[in-house]
């Protein structure tokens, strides 16, 4: 294994024990993006001499017999929807093509407080909406495993660059399943933890009341490491959870012991794919010979989910995205096309026209017209408030289940990775393969997907953990002990 | 048509800046008056990612004018969006309260102190938090009409005060305001400054016109832009005319088709309201829970901790110094209508001299005047309460008239000091009576034709006397050497 495919973990003992130096690693990680990411482009942006002055920094600080953080020169990628102060910060859009931050993201000060290295800002789709990593504005990332295909998204980038080897560790964020589902794809692990227990300030919103920011890793204790240092409490962030932060890279190495699995049975149904169904029933019956015990539990509104998702996270969405109006900040359409321009309107209303009409994509635009029709007068009703309701309804089947069984364990994703441009002429198809994690962003819950198997055109399958709220430590825990007994998330792909 | 009689119906939005020191939902300064753009950060100008921290103090301040008002308190209270473009608006809505304000159902007692109209109760509708907009400076230079924004005032705390339409006049609606000020002010919850935009008012006004048969209503107009409550009387008093007049010409009703609330500005300088361009009529703020906050649970402790510290309110004050200090109800209102600090020094005086009439009217005549001369406050005036009481006693006991005790405050005004020290530096000095008998004997000598004046019945002419008395010695009374002149010319 070379150094750059080892694990976050293994290569932290390497650092701490000087084996290698920050600026080696961090190099090495450059080379690779340099090396592949044309063909893949995981990333948005690098940026070099930024990054090596960080580890120089850090390794001196190391020399100097200082006491480093908790990732002490490790290198971390992340998605680009965060806000990294001086450098540009895009959400893969035309309207933030060149919008620098004032400001760091709580999450990305921790990094920066646990000295990380940032390598650079990882594509996804616009503003983060999306299942294929397709939407964003600078182009698609490519799955490693198959180039013809899509990572998953929309935290594509963040899952690319792990399994191509460009960085040890990587931060997404999940509103729907933009972890679970890219890591899925990409034969990695990722973890949306508990609604509010890593901060959201500084994350470039989607759907307030959805969005997570979470780890991306090869490991499940990667994930935990990861984890432990962007969580906890941000005064903030109104939404942030006080409770105190868990050990999360114990709770990996914890042997599991009569751990109580719960199936939905309409998971397994239709439009599934059959080699994911068999490869996730595999996974599970590993966990029996972990000791779990496997039952069947009833979630009689899961079949909700999707159309309560697709009303509240565009109504949010809808108000979210008004900020972007070529006022303040981010694009604005070019003078001559709104000033003076002999239409009826005022020349306010119609920069705010322009501007929206060449900033937004697509299907940004798409979420932020269906948004703003449910949170309109004699519809709020009977689409939000009802959405709401459904909401509540979903919650519910989930706190009934953990009263019957610790983790609820099920696929990811209806079927392997497809191939670009499969679904983007049928947006609600895309719609469709966030028909297993929603849940969990509806209910707030933490949820995490692991590498499982393959399937026959070599494309890795994932298998979700979903636990109650706060129960981090027991995913992380039932993580660690599956990935004690297989290998999936140790394989790679080649790359050309 | 004319003389048909209608009712004016009035209600009223009021927004005041409470005076916190920070913003609602960010630690920027609220201060007024910094150079554009200096008092921003992430959260208040709308920057992508920043999230709102609820302002603990701006709820409290919220809280202690709305439980001032009467209001209710729910026990719960939440944050709502509401969405619209304007450049003034970074994030593309306004945090507000829609359909869980923080607080409701209250009232508002008014009465005019000069009998105009009778003691009115006007009902409260609501009182919520939200945050201020920026403020968009508009540059018409050259022609090229560009527009700057000064995000400043972007997230200060707003109360919105909506009354019910309970206001029947133009002059009902400026006593409302003048006391929902006073209040305000006595609260300690806003300065209440209308010059820098901390009150602002905007009011809806139609008429009940009685027909035999049924109640017309004309159609409901929204004033704006009245920068003070005399722009707001005469804007209402204004489009009442109008209103009348309109109707008189075209016969509109409320719930005719096609008629929506109209928004109309006050032309301060015309003396007129203008009908406003712009804000559809149906525009549709798409309201909805803001997610980025949580909501306010009011604990009972809190209502009640808030409510023990609200100090005594102007209604109850009114009525108190009337009863306490046997003022007339129209003194008691004057003294309290000047705010708190006043009315502390008014007791201080009136309690150390033991008479609050008198105190009253040495605070309006004197006082007073000399504040408004000066231009200065009761905290910064120079005399302490004790030393004009001390004045009121001594003008009491006679060893000051009115006149030489105005002297006196003049002195001490001046000077400091005590109301000793003053008379002393005056060469103030009660005037020995044998002393003044020997004075007023001396004056009736020299003036045979005063003494026969009198003696004839003239008793006014001793008036003379009393000025060549002054002359001699400035400490005498004049009511005494009065006296003893008449007494000594009759002996004569």
């Amino acid at each position: 294994m070379t150094l750059i495919e080892q694990s976050a973990t293994e290569l932290l003992g390497l650092l701490k024990r000087r084996e290698v130096s920050s600026r080696e690693l961090t190099g090495a990680y450059l080379d690779q993006i340099d090396a592949h990411d044309q063909q893949i482009h995981a990333f948005l942006r690098t940026d070099r001499d930024r990054a090596l002055q960080q580890a120089d920094l850090i390794d001196r600080r190391r020399a100097q017999g200082e006491s480093l953080g908790s990732l002490g020169g490790l290198p971390v990628a992340v998605k680009d929807v965060l806000c990294t102060r001086g450098a540009v910060t895009s959400c893969a859009s035309k309207m933030l093509e060149n919008y620098v931050p004032p400001y760091d993201a709580t999450p990305i000060a921790r990094l920066k407080e646990a000295d990380a290295v940032i390598l650079g800002k990882t594509n996804m789709d616009e503003f983060a909406m999306g299942g294929s990593c397709e939407n964003s504005a600078f182009g698609p990332t490519r799955n490693p495993w198959d180039t013809e295909r899509i990572p998953g998204g929309s935290s594509g980038g963040a899952a690319a660059s792990l399994a191509a080897s460009m960085t040890p560790l990587s931060i997404g964020t999940d509103t729907g399943g933009s972890i679970r589902q890219p890591a899925s794809h990409c034969g990695v692990v990722g973890l949306k933890p508990t609604y509010g227990r890593v901060s959201r300030y500084g994350l470039i919103a989607f759907a307030s009341s959805l969005d997570a920011v979470g780890p991306l890793a090869r490991t499940a204790e990667d994930v935990a490491l990861l984890l432990g240092v962007i969580a906890g409490h941000d005064a903030r962030d109104s939404t942030s959870i006080v409770q105190p932060v868990g050990d999360y890279r114990a709770a990996t190495r914890r042997p599991l012991e009569g751990l109580r699995l719960g199936v939905v049975s309409e998971h397994f149904g239709e439009g599934l794919d059959p080699e994911v169904a068999q490869t996730v029933r595999d996974a599970i019956d590993l966990f029996k010979d972990l000791g779990a015990t496997v039952r069947e539990i009833a979630m009689p509104h899961s079949q909700y989910a999707i159309s309560a998702y697709y009303i509240i996270a565009p109504s949010e969405a809808s108000s979210n995205l008004a900020r972007y109006d070529g006022a303040h900040y981010g694009m604005r359409a070019p003078e001559a096309e709104w000033r003076d321009g002999g239409a009826e309107e005022n020349p306010l209303v119609q920069m705010y026209r322009s501007t929206r009409a060449e900033g937004f994509g697509a299907e940004v635009k798409r979420r932020i017209m269906l948004g703003t029709y449910a949170l309109s007068a004699g519809y709020y009703d009977a689409y939000y408030l009802k959405a709401l309701k459904v909401r509540r309804l979903i919650a519910q089947d989930y706190h009934d289940a953990f009263e019957q069984v610790d983790l609820i364990v099920g696929p990811v994703t209806p079927s392997p990775a497809f191939k670009l441009g499969d679904k983007s002429e049928d947006p609600l198809s895309m719609y469709l393969v966030d028909l297993y994690t929603v849940g969990a962003n509806l209910a707030g819950i933490p949820a995490i997907s692991l590498p499982c198997g393959f399937s026959s055109d070599r494309l890795p399958i994932g298998i979700q953990l979903q636990g109650a709220a706060l129960s981090e430590e027991l995913l992380l825990q039932a993580a660690g002990a599956y990935q004690g007994q297989t290998t999936w998330h140790s394989q790679r792909p080649e790359l050309a | 048509m004319s003389g048909t009689a209608y009712t004016t119906v009035i209600g009223l939005e009021v927004h005041v800046q409470l005076d916190t020191r920070s913003k609602l939902f960010c630690r920027c300064s609220s201060q007024f008056g910094a150079p554009p753009n200096t008092q921003t950060c992430p959260v208040c100008s709308g920057q992508p990612g920043a999230l709102p921290v609820m302002n603990l103090r701006a709820y409290e301040l919220a809280m202690r004018a709305a439980i001032g008002l009467n209001c209710e308190i729910p026990q719960f209270t939440k944050w709502d969006r509401k969405n619209y473009f304007y450049p003034d608006l970074p994030k593309g809505f306004q945090t507000s309260q829609f359909d869980l304000p923080m607080s409701q159902d209250g009232y508002l007692d008014i009465s005019d102190p000069e009998g105009a109209f009778e003691e009115r109760r006007i009902g409260i509708i609501r009182a919520h938090l939200e945050e201020d907009a920026g403020k968009s400076l508009h540059d018409e230079e050259a022609g090229k009409a560009d527009s700057r924004i000064d995000l400043n005032r972007c997230g200060t705390p707003l109360l919105e005060i909506v009354s019910q339409p309970d206001m029947r006049s133009a002059a009902e609606a400026r006593v409302y305001l003048t006391e929902l000020k006073l209040l305000l002010t006595y609260l300690e919850v806003s300065d209440c400054n209308m010059q820098e935009g901390s009150l602002r008012v905007d009011a809806n006004v139609n008429l009940h016109i009685d027909r035999e048969e049924d109640l017309i209503a004309t159609p409901i107009v929204e004033v704006k832009n009245m920068n003070s409550f005399r722009a707001v009387q005469r804007a209402l008093e204004y489009e009442v005319e109008r209103q009348y007049e309109l109707w008189q010409q075209t016969g509109r009703k409320l719930g005719d088709v096609g008629v929506t609330k109209e928004t109309r500005g006050w032309d301060d300088e015309a003396q007129l309201t203008r009908a406003q361009r712009g804000k559809e009529e149906s525009s549709d703020y798409r309201y909805f829970p803001e997610p980025d906050l949580l909501p306010v649970t009011a604990t009972g402790e809190m209502v009640q901790s808030v409510r023990a510290g609200l100090g005594e309110l102007p209604a109850a004050l009114r009525t108190r110094l009337a009863r306490e200090y046997q003022l007339s109800p129209y003194d008691a209102d004057v003294l309290v209508n000047q705010g708190r600090s006043l009315v502390d020094y008014f007791v201080a005086v009136a309690d150390r001299c033991g008479d609050g009439k008198s105190a009253s009217n040495w605070l309006q005549q004197d006082v007073l005047r000399h504040l408004k001369e000066t231009g200065t406050t009761i905290e910064a005036f120079a005399v302490p309460g004790e030393q004009l009481a001390d004045l009121i006693s001594a003008v009491h006991s006679g060893a000051l008239t009115t006149s030489r005790g105005r002297e006196v405050l003049t002195h001490l005004i001046s000077n400091g000091g005590t109301v000793a020290q003053a008379m002393q530096q005056l060469g103030i000095e009660e005037v020995d009576q044998s002393e003044l008998e020997e004075l007023c004997r001396e004056l009736l000598i020299a003036n045979p034709k005063i003494v026969a004046d009198i003696q004839s019945g003239k008793t006014k002419a001793a008036g003379a006397l009393v000025g060549q008395a002054k002359g001699k010695n400035p400490n005498v009374n004049p009511h005494d050497v009065q006296r003893i002149c008449l007494k000594l010319a009759a002996e004569m």
